[in-house]
């Protein structure tokens, strides 16, 4: 099973710029048309299941805008 | 035993920078070389003792954006201004961070002679083949042909010139430690780029002498592109002329795995 990932898009820093956009391997960002940030750029969006966290449009980020997760399994003890 | 999912967060904003925002255009890779120099800085610890020269460019705001001290340097002196300051304070890390209308016009006689004296100072050294801050002039590592406002039919080599070559120019000198070309094109050129910022502080830390890390950056606003054509402009026209390469690195930094 691909590790599970999200984004958050920091807002106040995107510039719709795309960078993130061409170069996420899942094709799962692009820029949400109906939004503008403070700067009056449409921000980047998660557009569907499939992120892996794999941290590719972060590295492109001009602004440093992108926060990037990941899912890991954990093994835990369960008490009785 | 159980299997729970817990979130890691893989990357978040370096705390090398400020909360500031950036003034650059969308998609500017200024902003790229900003990130990686204070990731570098976050993962070196060293951000409470840098001191960073800004110079005249676009980047001429870089000490708003830097969580780090810095100063502002008249045009092109930056290597002399830091000079003073590494001399005075041996113990900070003192770098500059210079456009290619900065370092290599207005700014040469000072670069030049940083290097050859073997400060030991960093340089990051951004080329995007054009004065940006200024709309778009010839540089003097605008490529042969190249359309600027003050080339209109392309740069004519017959009478402005051959482009300069830096990094190479300035890694023949004996007073310099590391001096490298790397990209902002793509993720494998980005990570090769940080990895060299790393190496160019390393070579500070070390008493190595000079280091610089010239960075082959995209001006969309001024090239007439958009930020991704321009990604690929870089790659198709800038790289053939300016290669990724290492120029000089001291013996005492090949023994550094990162
Ligand atoms: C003494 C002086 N001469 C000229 C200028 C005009 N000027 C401002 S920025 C600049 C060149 C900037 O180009 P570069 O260093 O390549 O930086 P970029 O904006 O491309 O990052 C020039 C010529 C100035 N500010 N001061
Ligand atoms: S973390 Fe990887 S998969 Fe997820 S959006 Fe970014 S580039 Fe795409
Ligand atoms: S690279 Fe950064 S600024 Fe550009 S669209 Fe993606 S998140 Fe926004
Ligand atoms: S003018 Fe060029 S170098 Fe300056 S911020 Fe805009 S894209 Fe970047
Ligand atoms: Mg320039």
């Amino acid at each position: 099973m691909p590790a599970k990932g999200w984004i958050e898009v920091n807002e106040v820093y995107c510039k719709g710029c795309e960078l993130c956009v061409s170069e996420c391997p899942q094709h799962v960002l692009a820029l949400d048309m109906g939004r503008l940030t403070p700067k009056g750029y449409h921000p980047v969006m998660l557009i569907g299941d499939g992120c892996t966290g794999c941290g590719i449009c972060a590295i492109m980020c001009p602004e440093a805008a992108l926060t990037v997760y990941r899912e890991t399994p954990q093994k835990v003890s369960v008490a009785a | 035993m159980d299997t729970t999912l817990s979130a890691q967060i893989v990357y978040q904003r370096p705390q090398s920078l400020t909360e500031a925002t950036m003034h650059y255009c969308p998609g500017c890779t200024h902003g790229i070389a900003h990130r990686l120099i204070a990731e570098v800085m976050d993962e070196m610890g060293i951000r409470e003792r840098s001191i960073g020269v800004a110079p005249v460019g676009c980047s001429v705001f870089a000490y708003n954006y830097f969580d780090c001290d810095f100063v502002e340097a008249a045009h092109g002196r930056a290597p002399a201004m830091a000079t003073g300051i590494k001399r005075l304070l041996p113990d900070r890390i003192v770098f500059t961070y210079q456009g290619d209308g900065d370092l290599a016009s207005i700014g040469m006689g000072e670069i030049v002679h940083a290097a050859g004296r073997g400060e030991n100072i960093s340089v990051f050294f951004i080329n995007n083949a054009i004065y940006g801050m200024t709309s778009g002039q010839m540089a003097p590592t605008t490529l042969p042909g190249q359309k600027t406002t003050s080339s209109p039919r392309g740069r004519d080599v017959e009478t402005m010139g051959y482009p300069l070559r830096m990094a190479e120019l300035l890694a023949n000198l004996d007073g310099a430690g590391y001096v490298v070309r790397r990209s902002l094109h793509d993720p494998k050129n980005i990570r090769m780029a940080k990895k060299a910022i790393r190496l160019a502080f390393e070579t500070q830390l070390r008493g190595l002498g000079f280091s610089m890390v010239e960075l082959l950056s995209t001006c969309s606003t001024n090239w007439g592109l958009s930020p991704l054509e321009s990604l690929k402009w870089l790659e198709e026209h800038m790289i053939p002329y300016y290669p990724i390469g290492d120029f000089k690195v001291a013996d005492a930094l090949k023994e550094i795995k990162l």
